[in-house]
């Protein structure tokens, strides 16, 4: 391992805990079915809800007659815009209600909502609302929405079209006039399509709500259960504090449970009620009403010099978010800040619209901005280096960000080790091997392509409190939500590394925002990192207060203790002499100090935008994290008489900083990678005139482990560095943002076709194979 | 509404007496009626195999069935599958290779692989992926399920 570039030292952890594949403490439960998730749970006089959605994708709510539905027996509660306060809820913009109100803006988009005694019930009263629309034009494409004429979904905010939710430009140089100096240039447009998360549980809440207090207890599944809290008290006009939300086990997530998914209307059915209400979204309207990820329209222009050097690029990219703004201000964030990838470009001119339009609302999803700007810029690098004769990974290498150097914007580079994960996949792939055309069977053609890979990880606020139980063993509670990805043992490692402990020493609570301390979000590759930092911050402190004890019942000094494994404080050199934890926490709360214990927070530091450097319009917030690196290569086949591709081998290389876990680091990049395969090859939302013709998972295909190589390695680098936890860095999203270039590119090598359009599909690499130039 | 069916089917070896409208699917009343919850609703049509229990040995997608036309068959679900406090090899395997994310598709996958490991007690990868077809994983990538029950006849 090529681990010879370490800036700085990272405190080494105590104990062989960290770094080991601890199995999961929710594995078994989960292979045995008793793992009990949102739609599991069950209460006494509980009621069933249900939504109904727009028939119609851009229209006036003209009435609407809901007397029908209330006399059915069994039905509790109706509801429709008319019995919900008007006030409008989004993390960028608040612009969406929770029910329809004045207006519906996409087709399925909840118009009115019901709680019965069944679920049979509650949909047959949906079928009893009457509600009359007068049908509006409507638009259905980023840049059509953007015309003078365009059908307009929300009121104005301010100058600019209205239709434009938000807009950016950075500018760096002057790419106008080195286009000249330009020795290659190639320039495409590129698309990339809505593709949807799709985690296997559908969207699922359980509120209860107390008739004394009225304090509103949810059950849900979510990535956040703090921005749940927030949003739904705002939502419903309720202070925070009557608001608790407890998160059972989720059934995936991806970005797709960051903000709130079906928790507001199920409180305010459950007070309509008086009554506890469940509401699980049946997979079609889990898939027509929530949100996906932005498609995008990119153009891309690049230019280098005849030695590879890139000098210049100019970016137009669209973002259709949908009916909604929801995170896609801030997803064009990142795809802007991404623009320039993980190249010293110096002329760079970027321009970024995310744009409504009359579909579902599109936010986080894995990347969050990533997937798009990466295929644009990815497969255009390999044009580029076809033009100069060169070799994709040698152009990249000549032109990849070092330690030091700057981020477009300005921000420092802290860990450049892209270098390192090219040489590594270049390596480990044997690509120089097989980037001489490997002959096949007659009809099919195999090549292989790479990708570099850039993310950020960080992002918005955590804390942790540790606390020391009588017994000598440690309770770590920090909000975060495990969504299947593994932070729930990651996090108790980390802890076990920071004071020594065993797992069974080790107490994890479970998020609850009515005695956990505040974590953002499940999200943002940030869980281990972020939160990870807290904990060990916490644990810190938590040892100098042990420290404090063990020195008077050691009667040595502080400066010569240490931590031993198993949870004791012992004297350095003195192989004898220690004392336990459990003895100390007795002295802490019986004898002298009080119990011990500590909390800590973080906010990764926000980095201003240097405007000596860039032109800056838009980005009211960005650079809140540490950059992260992998390169990504993929081995084809392609089919040429059916445009068939099958992966064939893969090879997905991370600096993880350092491994705390490495099974779950391994399937993280794994099904990361996977993921990236479906948003390559398959998986796409499919609208006519605005309504999505394929909601089902039938229509909509995800990879199953046929559609997978059999040989996906995660291949784990170790350069330790930064305010992670003992220099880890974040993985969660990475694995999905490189793939689809590395797939396209391996399409090219293998038979010339250029695929500018996601997913590849078997009809797109025909078409590609015969515009061949 | 449908006039109902009085029925009695028998779930892991237990005797349930039911009544039922004939419109009601297995996954439905192993779910609300009976309370066998480890059964995942994923998408309710046949495409996800989070809902995979066996009838007679076989696997079958109970949001697929009817439950009025099983009776005296013999349904496993994923809580009949573990033996008393010992986990079934497969969930064992499953467990140690770190294969479990978020865990919803698993009570399908364990069915499945208990089925193939029956008949072919030791499988390729290839007839583990093969055996595997009709279950989604969205979290995994697959990559760790297919080595751990692979591992579980022995072959690596």
């Amino acid at each position: 391992m090529s681990d010879d570039v370490r800036p700085e030292p990272a405190p080494r952890p105590v104990g062989e805990v960290l770094g080991q594949s601890v199995p999961k403490p929710d594995a078994r439960e989960k292979v045995t079915g008793r793992a009990v998730y949102t739609e599991d749970l069950c209460v006494p006089g509980m009621l069933h809800g249900a939504l109904l959605g727009s028939p119609h994708p851009h229209a006036r709510i003209l009435s609407y007659d809901t007397s029908r539905a209330r006399a059915l027996p069994g039905v509790r509660a109706v509801l429709t815009a008319e019995d919900l306060p008007a006030h409008d809820i989004g993390p960028a913009i608040k612009d969406q209600p929770v029910l329809a109100r004045g207006k519906v803006r996409y087709a399925g988009e909840p118009v009115a909502a019901v709680a019965a005694v069944d679920l049979p019930t509650a949909r047959r009263a949906l079928g009893l609302i009457d509600i009359q629309y007068e049908v509006l034009p409507a638009v259905f494409d980023a840049e059509e929405a953007l015309r003078p004429d365009a059908p307009v979904l929300h009121a104005p905010r301010g100058p600019g079209h209205p239709n434009a939710a938000s807009y950016i430009r950075l500018v760096e140089g002057t790419p106008d006039s080195v286009w000249a100096r330009c020795h290659v240039v190639v320039e495409d447009v590129y698309e990339t399509p809505a593709q949807q998360h799709i985690y296997l549980e559908p969207c699922s809440t359980l509120a209860e709500v107390d008739p004394d207090s009225g304090k509103i207890t949810l059950h849900t599944s979510t990535q956040s259960g703090f921005r749940v809290q927030a949003v739904t008290a705002e939502a419903l006009g309720v202070p925070m504090s009557r608001v608790r939300v407890l998160v059972p086990r989720v059934g995936g997530a991806f970005g797709g449970k960051v903000e709130s998914t079906n928790q507001p209307i199920t409180a305010a059915l459950a007070m309509a009620a008086g009554a506890p209400v469940r509401l699980t979204f049946s997979r079609t309207d889990d898939m027509k009403m929530m949100r996906s990820r932005h498609g995008a329209r990119i153009f891309m222009r690049t230019g280098a010099t005849r030695d590879g050097r890139i000098l210049a690029r100019q970016v137009r990219i669209h973002f259709d978010t949908g009916a909604y703004a929801d995170d896609g201000p801030f997803v064009a964030n990142i795809g802007s800040y991404f623009a320039r990838g993980p190249y010293r470009i110096p002329h760079v001119d970027v321009q970024c619209w995310c744009v409504y339009t009359n579909k579902l609302r599109a936010g986080a999803f894995r990347g969050f901005g990533n997937p798009q700007i990466h295929f644009a810029s990815e497969v255009q690098v390999d044009r580029l280096a076809e033009a100069l004769g060169m070799d994709p990974i040698e152009l990249r290498l000549r032109n990849a960000l070092e330690t030091g150097e700057k981020w477009l914007g300005g921000a420092p580079v802290e860990s450049g080790t892209l270098r390192a994960c090219l040489e590594r996949a270049r390596d480990v792939s044997d690509w120089a091997r097989r980037r001489e055309r490997t002959p096949t069977a007659p009809g099919k053609q195999r090549g292989i392509g790479v990708a570099a890979v850039s993310h950020v990880s960080g992002l918005l606020g955590s804390s942790a409190t540790v606390r020391l139980n009588e017994d000598g063993t440690v309770t770590v509670n920090t909000g975060a939500v495990d969504t299947g990805q593994g932070s729930d043992v990651a996090l108790t490692q980390v802890a076990a590394g920071a004071l020594g402990l065993s797992m069974e020493q080790l107490n994890f609570s479970r998020p609850d925002t009515d005695t956990s301390p505040y974590d953002w979000c499940s999200g943002g590759t940030r869980t281990t990192f972020t939160v990870g930092r807290v904990i060990t911050q916490a644990c810190e402190q938590v040892r100098v207060q042990l420290f404090a004890h063990a020195s008077a019942l050691l009667q040595r000094p502080v400066r010569r203790l240490e931590l031993r494994p198993g949870g004791f404080v012992g004297v350095r050199d003195e192989p004898g002499t220690s004392v336990s934890f459990a003895a100390i926490a007795g002295r802490a709360l019986y004898v002298e100090g009080g119990p011990i214990i500590a909390s800590a927070r973080y906010l990764y530091p926000a980095w201003q935008l240097d405007t000596n450097r860039t032109q800056v319009e838009g980005l009211p917030f960005m650079g809140n994290g540490f950059f992260v690196f992998a390169a990504q290569v993929a081995e084809v086949e392609v089919d040429e008489l059916t445009g068939h591709v099958e992966v064939l081998e893969a090879w997905s290389v991370h600096d993880v900083g350092r491994v705390i876990n490495p099974a779950a680091t391994e399937g993280q990049v794994q099904g990361g990678f996977v993921q990236g395969l479906g948003y390559a090859l398959t998986e796409e939302l499919v609208w006519n005139e605005g309504q999505l013709v394929n909601p089902t998972m039938g229509d909509y295909k995800v990879p199953g482990v046929l559609d997978v190589p059999v040989a996906l390695h995660a291949v784990l680098l170790e350069q330790p560095f930064g305010p992670g936890p003992f220099g880890a860095k974040g993985v969660g999203e990475v694995g999905l943002v490189g793939v689809a270039p590395a797939i396209c590119n391996a399409i090219r090598h293998a038979t010339g076709a250029q695929v500018r359009q996601l997913p590849a599909t078997a009809e797109r690499v025909l078409r590609a194979l015969m515009e061949r130039d | 509404m449908s006039e109902t069916v009085s029925i009695s089917l028998t779930i892991n070896g237990a005797e349930h007496a039911l009544t039922l409208s004939p419109e009601r699917t297995l996954l439905d009343v192993l779910r609300e009626d009976v309370r066998a919850t480890g059964t995942r609703r994923g998408c309710d049509e046949g495409s996800c195999g989070a809902c995979t229990v066996l009838v007679e040995g076989l696997p079958v997608l109970s949001c697929l069935s009817l439950a009025v036309t099983l009776p005296g068959r013999a349904i496993t679900t994923i809580e009949g599958v573990r033996n008393g406090p010992e986990l079934h090899p497969v969930q064992q395997a499953l467990v140690r290779h770190g294969a479990v994310q978020c865990g919803f598709c698993m009570s399908g996958i364990v069915l499945a692989a208990k089925v193939l490991l029956e008949q072919n007690p030791s499988p390729s990868v290839d007839e583990v992926r093969q055996a595997l077809g009709s279950n989604v994983c969205r979290c995994s990538g697959y990559t760790r399920v297919v080595e751990a029950i692979a591992s579980v006849g022995g072959r690596p």
